[in-house]
């Protein structure tokens, strides 16, 4: 973990309710996909922790949905702000349980560290599909990205605006994979359970203090004894999961 | 060159700057980002007889500078707190610790306090009495009188080291419960522990903490706190640690000017991590800057 201050180099909206903001600074200590980082905003005592989508040498992108007053000031921040940000924050994907053909499932704002994971499991030479739920078309995003990445993509909308109508499961049951890793709401992660073939890791999120270990506000407990979402986790592997 | 020192019961510690219990872990989180022997000390995170996992989540709620929290007292029980957590912390903090103790009954604080006692790093015996006492009614033990004055002495029997009992603002009139932990014996007090709090999710229309209610901290609760120290101070002769809210190096002053002897620094660790490093770094500027040379001797200087 690092405490750093960025530079807001770009801060837009691309999707319904969903914005990408990019950060410039000292990236040095994110060092697995499906972590996180936790942003002091003006006018709220707790740091808002938000998954990393992407991260180069010297740029951080995060892609937020506004779900409450917090994500809702957060798209408000203008270019050139300075943001006091805690990164490197939770333990991040595993990638090297994937197999050769691993499937990534993602589920609205579940969707953004799917992405550089899938970067990291196609540079390891692997053959990725992903499967992104969302609600309708006008909340898709990342899709195309996903593609020119040379991932293979399958999308669903629950209202039938785009892609295969329903749900993420009613793809992955006719798929074929070696592994899966996912991301997205508590309902969708009860379904993937119910039809999932293989082993795979979950993302979980919760409520937290401090979003480094220190509070234990986001505890849960696991197979293999308690565990801090915002520390142990958010990943957490399929078999050590208590539903 | 000004002088931060502090003698907190019997013990002479660098600045008057602890972490919270509960904010702190055992240590080794915050070790990693700094060197924690900067502090005075820190209280360790509240330790019972037997492992805890605590409340349901979600157990933290946002309010307006402040939160509420309802962990439980999540922790490993005391005998993993010696035989791990008190190892590992050996390896980054050289100082006398504070070891903060719950229970849920007489015997499981004489148990524990006993167990603890014992341990060398342990300068402190920091006596959480704000849990509910399950042989009464599920009553707080800190809210009577006659409750507190009966774990202190319980305690006291069993301990050697200086024993501080941390009280729950929770009451009518917490100068009463003060001088009952002192006329037991109690070496020193430390106030004051969260307010009872809640928040309602306007989305969902039901409590954001699962167990709906739970203790309020930060800034928000400071005035609160200052006002609860300095009525305590002149209630009672041992020293008193303060806390509620105190995030910089001005607040532990005024907490020192209503009657403390050292502060601990809570919720503030958890939104910076270096919160408790930063107040110890400019403690001696802001001591400067309003003229005190040697800060124990503004303890109770607003009275």
């Amino acid at each position: 973990m690092k405490q750093s201050f960025y530079n807001v180099i770009s801060n837009e909206r691309i999707a319904k309710n969903t914005y990408k903001m990019i950060l410039s600074g000292d990236t040095s200590d994110l060092t697995a996909t499906g972590q996180f980082v936790n942003i002091k905003l003006d006018g709220f005592y707790l740091r808002r922790p938000i998954s990393v989508c992407d991260w180069d040498e010297t740029t951080i992108t995060l892609i937020y949905k506004v779900v409450g007053d917090g994500t809702e000031k957060m798209a408000e921040i203008e270019v050139g702000t300075t943001l006091d940000v805690l990164t490197g924050l939770g333990n991040g994907y595993n990638t090297q349980k994937s197999g050769d053909k691993p499937l990534l499932i993602g589920g609205g704002v579940g969707v953004p560290p799917l992405f550089a994971l899938c970067k990291r499991l196609i540079e390891e030479g692997k053959e990725v599909s992903v499967v992104l739920g969302f609600n309708s078309a006008e909340e898709i995003f990342l899709k195309d990205d996903f593609e020119k990445i040379g991932a293979k993509v399958y999308i669903t909308t629950a209202d039938g605006s785009f892609g295969t109508k329903g749900f993420v499961t009613d793809v992955i049951k006719d798929l074929e994979y070696t592994y899966f890793y996912t991301c997205g709401p508590m309902p969708m992660f009860k379904a993937i359970e119910s039809v999932a073939t293989t082993s795979g890791q979950y993302s979980f999120e919760e409520r937290m203090g401090c979003g480094f270990g220190a509070c234990m506000g986001c505890s849960c407990k696991t197979k293999y004894g308690n565990k801090r979402i915002c520390k142990d986790g958010p990943v957490l592997e399929r078999e050590e999961i208590v539903w | 060159m000004v002088n931060t020192k502090v003698n907190l019961c019997g013990i002479e510690i660098d600045n008057p700057v602890i972490p919270a219990s509960g904010t702190f872990g055992f240590g080794y989180e915050f070790a990693e980002l700094y060197d924690i022997n900067c502090l005075g000390t820190f209280s360790f995170k509240g330790t019972t007889k037997d492992p805890r996992f605590g409340n349901p989540t979600p157990r933290i709620a946002e309010c307006t500078a402040g939160m509420i929290n309802s962990v439980g007292l999540q922790n490993p029980g005391v005998e993993r707190v010696i035989d791990e957590e008190l190892v590992k912390l050996k390896k980054c903090f050289n100082k006398p610790v504070m070891a903060n103790i719950s229970g849920f009954s007489l015997d499981e604080y004489i148990y524990t306090c006993e167990k603890i006692d014992e341990q060398e790093q342990v300068g402190w015996l920091e006596v959480n009495i704000s849990c509910p006492n399950v042989h009464g009614g599920g009553m707080s033990f800190g809210t009577s009188a006659k409750a507190a004055a009966e774990v202190t002495k319980a305690v006291k029997a069993v301990t050697k080291k200086p024993v501080i009992i941390k009280l729950t603002p929770n009451v009518t009139d917490i100068t009463e419960i003060a001088k009952a932990c002192e006329s037991e014996g109690a070496d020193g007090l430390s106030l004051i522990n969260t307010l009872l709090g809640m928040r309602i999710d306007l989305k969902t229309k039901k409590p954001v903490i699962a167990n709906k209610m739970g203790g309020f901290s930060g800034a928000a609760i400071k005035p609160v706190a200052v006002r609860m120290v300095y009525q305590v101070y002149e209630a009672v002769k041992i020293p008193i640690v303060g806390m509620g809210g105190a995030s910089t190096a001005q607040d532990v002053i005024e907490f020192m000017l209503a009657g403390a002897t050292a502060v601990e620094i809570g919720a503030a660790n958890l939104i910076d991590p270096f919160a408790s490093k930063n107040i110890v770094d400019s403690l001696p500027e802001v001591m400067a800057k309003y003229g005190i040379n040697n800060l124990s001797e503004y303890i109770g200087g607003a009275h």
